[in-house]
């Protein structure tokens, strides 16, 4: 087979219900073996966008190509795809053995072949023994490894999540993180996962497509979304950031000047996009790409300072952030405190200067413009 | 502990159901036990005795009877599961919001009228100067006029018109309950349609079920008025024979027998077949 087919690709699928275009214009493709994310708000449409792909939701338009084969016109039972919903699905009527042989029996394979496959599957989501058990003895996590041991023992080309980790406590959703990642590598299985969590999103996967209202704004590996955002939306949705809309006032080489409607103004970069003068934009500002100070004269070099009066401190170990509070329009910016001790008594009332330069600030034409 | 003043509490909750039980179900009860367990030997004269309750079993009619009226009532339980389920199906998975609404509202209508005047209904539908039969004569099938009341069909169709609604509410209650998203999954992982229905659908589904079937069961049985409208004089009914003891042949000591019996065995097969499909009433109610 040859190496180069990608596992998943869509083209130009398109799904509307009524009116409403849900999925718009979408064309991706998978390579095999990795990890895809499909990071989003809700109503975004990436639920839709996974259901067509699972076959439960039929295209408007477009074409679903797994391992090169259209299944557009396929059921969703004889896709070579297998989904982990969102709240599991596992069998209530079933111990987790039958849960696991479900699709085994259905493809009729024998009684030994099905003990053996379940037990190998259950080695390696790392349950052994748990065959008699019923799925509400399992706790979180252990339910989530069955759902998937039970998608992954038919070998899928593909296997889809839905944001299957939603349910869990946050530890629990830290740890199967990394575990999740853990298991796609050793079952070397293409897996596409949605979710609104960026950062589960942001440590998982190799691509990450950033969806909005139907269209993906952005695919690439974390760090390109992060360091390299291509719009406003994705560097607004991914990581942290501080924001400002404004109207371009001067525009230098790769740089402009941007003034807010309450008279703040700063330089940032536009990364080869163009914006002319007097149009509507929005810049963004990563709270760990502004340098906090003491004295004024340590960030004079910086093209944007801000004198300000430290609102709150939000203390979270090493991702403490300060609020401070700019005194030309009341707004707060989220600036990342620096782990070197010099900023450890920081408090609330204290006056600060903070300062970034131009190309920290990352500056894009406002589409939402009119409003 | 319990304080005083909630024991109180609880007692005052607990009597307008307790005053219920005792004097419209435990007092009648006892006295039609009384009743039933005393033999008349001569005018106004009476013995305590099991005679009312052999006469039962003695007298070949009576038991046929019972037994016909069972085997009746099993298979218009039957009927009715088989006909409700993919109705309860529809209303409950696959019709959305007004139609669902609507549909459910259509199975109740009918029981916004009498059950007698249903019955007539049928009545005037299925006699032999009827609305079938008269438009079987019209359109030429048949030649002269058919007579569709009176017989075991008829009291068939009857009792499953009667207990539909019984059938399909618990049934549509527990299959609401049902998460699509294991249909879905079951799809998801190769399954057909049947396979779907027999491994997840019907499974999650017994409690509603057992629950009608256990419902639409005891209504038959203990039905009077269809059996003896549209059964006619073959109806042979074990509610009638309770009945003509009572009121025609004033017989009340084994008209109360009866009574007692058609309880007692009704109740047995309730419990073998609750036995035989591996059910208990609790996990059913539970």
């Amino acid at each position: 087979m040859n190496e180069n087919i990608p596992d998943l690709e869509t083209v130009s699928v398109n799904k509307s219900f009524g009116d409403f275009r849900a999925v718009k214009d979408v064309s991706f493709s998978v390579p095999k073996g990795s990890f895809f994310s499909i990071l989003g708000p809700s109503g975004c449409g990436k639920t839709t966008l996974l259901r067509m792909v699972a076959g439960f939701l039929e295209p408007s338009n477009g074409d679903i190509l797994i391992k090169g084969r259209s299944v557009v016109n396929e059921p969703p039972n004889k896709r070579p795809v297998n989904m982990v919903f969102q709240h599991l699905a596992l069998f209530p009527m079933m111990n987790i053995y039958e849960n696991i042989a479900f699709g085994l029996k259905r493809r009729g394979e024998s009684e030994s072949v099905i003990k053996q496959k379940v037990g190998e599957v259950l080695e390696r989501v790392g349950l052994p023994g748990v065959e008699t058990r019923q799925a509400d003895q399992l706790s979180g996590g252990q339910k989530q490894r069955i759902a998937i041991a039970r998608c992954m023992v038919l070998d899928p080309d593909v296997l889809l999540l839905d944001e299957p980790l939603g349910a869990l406590d946050l530890k629990l959703r830290e740890h199967m993180k990394v575990e999740l990642k853990k298991l796609q590598s050793e079952f070397n299985t293409t897996f596409i996962y949605i979710t609104h969590d960026q950062s589960e999103a942001l440590v998982m996967s190799d691509q990450v497509a950033v969806m909005n209202e139907g269209i993906f704004e952005q695919v690439g590996s974390s760090r390109e979304l992060y360091y390299n955002p291509k719009t406003a939306f994705v560097a607004g949705f991914v990581g942290e950031s501080n924001a400002w809309s404004g109207t371009v006032e001067q525009v230098k080489k790769d740089s402009v000047k941007i003034r807010t409607s309450s008279g703040f103004t700063l330089m940032a970069q536009t990364k080869g996009e163009d914006i002319k003068k007097g149009q509507k934009v929005k810049a963004f500002v990563r709270p760990e790409s502004v340098r906090l100070a003491l004295k004024a004269k340590e960030i004079s070099s910086m093209e944007n300072r801000v004198k300000g009066v430290v609102g709150n401190v939000l203390f979270n170990g090493a991702n403490s952030r300060v609020l401070v509070q700019n005194p030309i329009d009341g707004a707060e910016i989220d600036v990342a405190i620096p782990q070197t001790g010099e900023f450890a008594s920081l408090a609330k009332g204290q006056t600060i200067h903070i300062g970034w330069q131009h190309d920290q600030a990352r500056c894009f034409a406002d589409k939402s413009g009119a409003k | 502990m319990i304080g005083p003043r909630t024991k109180l509490g609880l007692i005052l909750l607990m009597s307008p159901l307790l005053l219920w039980l005792t004097t419209l179900i435990i007092i009648p009860h006892l006295d039609m036990l009384y009743v039933s367990l005393r033999e008349k030997v001569g005018v106004r004269q009476y013995e305590f005795g099991f005679g009312n309750y052999m006469t039962f079993f003695t007298e070949p009619l009576y038991w046929n009877t019972f037994a016909r009226t069972a085997y009746m009532s099993i298979m218009a339980t039957v009927l009715t599961l088989f006909i409700g389920f993919p109705i309860s199906y529809y209303i409950a998975k696959i019709a959305k919001g007004r139609l669902k609404m609507a549909l459910f509202l259509l199975c109740l209508v009918p029981f916004w009228v009498s059950e007698l005047v249903r019955t007539f209904g049928w009545m005037i539908l299925l006699r032999e100067t009827g609305v079938i039969s008269s438009f079987l004569q019209w359109s030429g099938i048949v030649n002269q006029p058919v007579e569709m009341l009176y017989n075991d069909a008829a009291i068939m169709v009857g009792l499953v018109y009667t207990s539909m609604l019984f059938m399909v509410v618990p049934l549509v209650t527990t299959l609401d309950s049902l998460d699509d998203s294991l249909i879905e999954a079951g799809y998801d992982l190769g399954a057909s349609g049947f396979a779907i229905l027999k491994n997840i659908v019907i499974p999650h589904a017994v409690p509603g079920i057992v629950t009608g079937s256990i419902v639409v069961f005891m209504l038959s049985l203990g039905n009077y008025l269809t059996p003896i409208l549209l059964g006619g004089k073959s109806s042979l009914w074990f509610t009638g024979m309770i009945y003509s003891q009572f009121i025609t042949r004033f017989n009340w000591e084994q008209g109360a027998a009866f009574g007692f019996l058609l309880l007692g065995l009704s109740s047995l097969i309730v419990f073998v077949g609750l036995k035989l499909s591996g059910q208990t009433l609790a996990k059913t109610m539970g």
